[in-house]
């Protein structure tokens, strides 16, 4: 049974007119299987959580820790994280210029399992993997990312969260740009990825609709660097009617 | 990202694409020139007056540090060849009086036409036969001082061979290449250019390619302080077909250059040119000036040049420059591309978060960019070789890096 453990984590960024703290005391525990909802408005640091979970150069954790199974994560580098498990699923993935999809599957794949994969099986793996997400297959000769529209983007992360079996996704605004059809196959492809593995979930989004596919178990509201609230699938039907104003009152965002 | 000091003419979608285009930049030998072909042409040295770094030709090249090759005397004799005897290819040194010198190309620029005026003898490359071959020719003791030398590659109708142009060691080298094509003929020419850091050449290739004959042209130039490798290829005969590849990695440094010429000159005539380059470290320079001329007797042309750049680090600068001009209005296609793109921080976070190690991911990133070319090149131990080269000079890279860059976005 993996567990993903977020203690009092505290962090900040360097930006131009100094350092900027941003999150402020996060305490959160992921259980495998569990699916756990971060909503909060814009600017409260979910993107920052999701990328200090993974390891990006620019987030310094100044206090707290992250724990895998009892493993301290905040010293390992980025793709040590990757091999023990941790998958971001991230809100702008970027281009990569000279990789194909399939090789840079095959890249990854056999960077986190330190072997290469089976070669018949995983081309069988993968065409599945893209005929449920509705990839045509003429993406996995082109470049990752490059030239993807925003919703095709968001296929090709799941596509890797399916074909690479994280112990725990972060998926940042995984929703986001997606229209309705896109958003159904999308999280259908999330629905599949935990029944397959039991992965646990750290579900990012500003907006409930995509709870409508994806249920969460817990619910966490994110505000100003913390977790103003938490509860179950319910706090996400009265954040939808109440909006984040009860929680802005108080804070000192903007 | 941050202000890069990359300067990339991008191909957009522009009338020169469409119709006839005179250059504006042409000042050569104080003849106006109206298209591509009309350029001056001399094979004497007299003839062009002192390079001043703005010509045409020139404006891109660090010209200053070259000028005993552009007026400099030269040493014009014969030099050391390394090959494996091949059947079907015969290689001999020939006289300034042989009937094939000059039946390609000429001089438009000064140090070639330095070379020309110099040269004594001609390396002369003579393929017959068939049946595919195979042969690399080596030049390396070229020593350090100027030399100028003019080499000739036939290919006799319907013969059929790879020639490899192996150059390593020290140079300063101003040269001329003619290659025919004759008809029916298949040849690659594949010229490598892995010399010793502080080499300068300067090499201009001029063919042509007969009727229903094809040329596969490829320049790998990795090594040498200033390297500039200029391939002109008219397709004379109708149903000729040219592939141009190039490939390019530019270190701190080093200046690598290629002005790609393709003439279609005969109906059904068809081109592809792709060159791509990846740059690393403190001034490295590349420069790539594709120009394709479409000529009115050329109906039915096929035709598309790219050229694409990798930008592994700051500090580095691409010049990419297509031109198009076409004559005719009754051809099968015609099209540019250029593009040069930046390998940065984020990206190497998206591989690293795959699990994948951040050497490993550079070399994904810059193994996937440039293996296109070199999977065209045809010849197995050719690729493999290649591909080891690649590899070295992205451990240079990781040197250059270490220890990990810091870069603000
Ligand atoms: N690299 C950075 N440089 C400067 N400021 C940053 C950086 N990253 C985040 N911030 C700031 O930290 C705060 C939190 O940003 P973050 O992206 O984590 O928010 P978010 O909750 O994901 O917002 P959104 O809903 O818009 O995605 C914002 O004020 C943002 O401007
Ligand atoms: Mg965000």
């Amino acid at each position: 049974m993996s567990v993903l453990e977020i203690k009092d984590l505290h962090v900040s960024v360097e930006t131009d007119q100094g350092t900027k703290q941003i999150l402020k005391g996060v305490n959160l525990t992921i259980n495998e299987g569990e699916i756990h909802a971060i909503m909060g408005p814009n600017g409260s640091g979910k993107s920052t959580l999701a990328y200090t979970i993974a390891g990006h150069p620019k987030y310094h954790a100044d206090s707290g820790s992250i724990l895998l199974d009892g493993e301290e994560v905040l010293t390992m580098t980025v793709d040590q994280r990757a091999r023990a498990g941790l998958f971001l699923a991230m809100q702008y993935p970027v281009e990569i210029p000279g990789v194909t999809v399939t090789n840079f599957l095959r890249t990854a794949k056999t960077a986190i399992d330190g072997e290469a994969p089976a070669i018949r099986s995983w081309i069988k793996d993968v065409r599945q993997s893209m005929t449920n997400l509705r990839m045509d297959k003429s993406f996995a000769e082109r470049n990752v990312n490059e030239g993807f529209s925003g919703g095709e983007k968001k296929r090709n992360e799941i596509l890797q969260l399916e074909l690479l079996k994280p112990k725990f996704a972060i998926l940042d605004e995984t929703d986001s740009g997606l229209d309705v059809d896109a958003l159904k196959i999308v999280s259908e492809g999330v629905n599949r990825a935990k029944a397959n593995t039991g992965l646990g979930i750290l579900l990012i989004t500003h907006y409930t609709r995509i709870l409508r596919y994806i249920e969460p178990d817990f619910v966490h509201v994110f505000v100003n660097g913390r977790i103003a609230e938490q509860g179950g699938p319910e706090l996400a039907d009265r954040l939808e009617d109440e909006g984040y104003d009860r929680f802005l009152v108080d804070s000192n965002v903007g | 990202m941050s202000a890069a000091p990359t300067s990339t003419t991008a191909a957009l979608p522009t009338s020169e694409q469409h119709g006839i285009k005179a250059h504006s930049d042409g000042r050569f030998g104080f003849v106006p020139v109206q298209t591509r072909n009309d350029r001056f042409k001399s094979v004497d040295v007299a003839d062009f007056a002192p390079v001043t770094g703005r010509e045409a030709v020139w404006k891109l090249s660090p010209v200053a540090k070259f000028t005993d090759l552009t007026a400099g005397e030269l040493d014009g004799a014969a030099y050391d060849v390394d090959s494996t005897p091949t059947d079907g290819v015969a290689i001999d040194w020939v006289g300034r009086d042989d009937a094939r010198i000059g039946s390609v190309g000429a001089p438009e620029e000064q140090a070639a036409a330095n070379a020309w005026t110099s040269f004594e003898k001609a390396l002369a490359i003579t393929v017959t036969g068939e049946e595919d071959k195979e042969i690399t020719i080596t030049r390396a003791r070229l020593g350090t001082g100027p030399r100028g030398a003019h080499t000739i590659i036939e290919a006799r109708p319907f013969s059929r061979a790879t020639i490899i142009l192996e150059n390593t060691g020290d140079a300063r080298l101003t040269e001329n290449l003619e290659i025919i094509v004759g008809e029916s003929a298949h040849l690659t020419v594949v010229t490598l250019q892995e010399w010793n850091t502080g080499a300068v050449q300067l090499a201009n290739h001029f063919a042509s390619v007969g009727r229903d004959a094809y040329l596969k042209h490829v320049v790998v130039s990795l090594g040498g302080s200033i390297v500039r490798v200029n391939p002109s290829v008219r397709l004379a005969g109708p149903g000729s077909d040219t592939d141009l590849y190039g490939l390019y990695f530019a270190d701190a440094g080093q200046h690598l250059e290629q002005q790609v010429y393709v003439h279609h000159d005969a109906a059904n005539s068809r081109s592809r040119v792709t060159y791509k380059g990846a740059l690393q470290g403190a001034g490295a320079r590349t420069v790539w000036i594709g120009d394709v001329l479409i000529g009115r007797n050329a109906p039915g042309t096929d035709s598309y040049e790219q050229n694409r750049n990798l930008v592994l680090t700051e500090g580095t600068r691409a010049d990419s420059i297509p031109n198009l001009e076409i004559e005719t209005g009754d051809i099968k296609g015609a099209g540019h591309a250029s593009a040069t793109g930046r390998f940065d921080d984020e990206q190497l976070f998206y591989l690293q978060s795959r699990g994948i190690t951040e050497d490993e991911a550079r070399r994904l990133v810059v193994r996937g960019f440039l293996s296109e070319i070199v999977q065209h090149i045809g010849s197995q131990p050719l690729e493999d070789r290649l591909q080891a080269a690649i590899e070295a000079e992205l451990r240079s890279t990781d040197e250059v890096r270490a220890p990990a860059t810091t870069k603000e976005n």
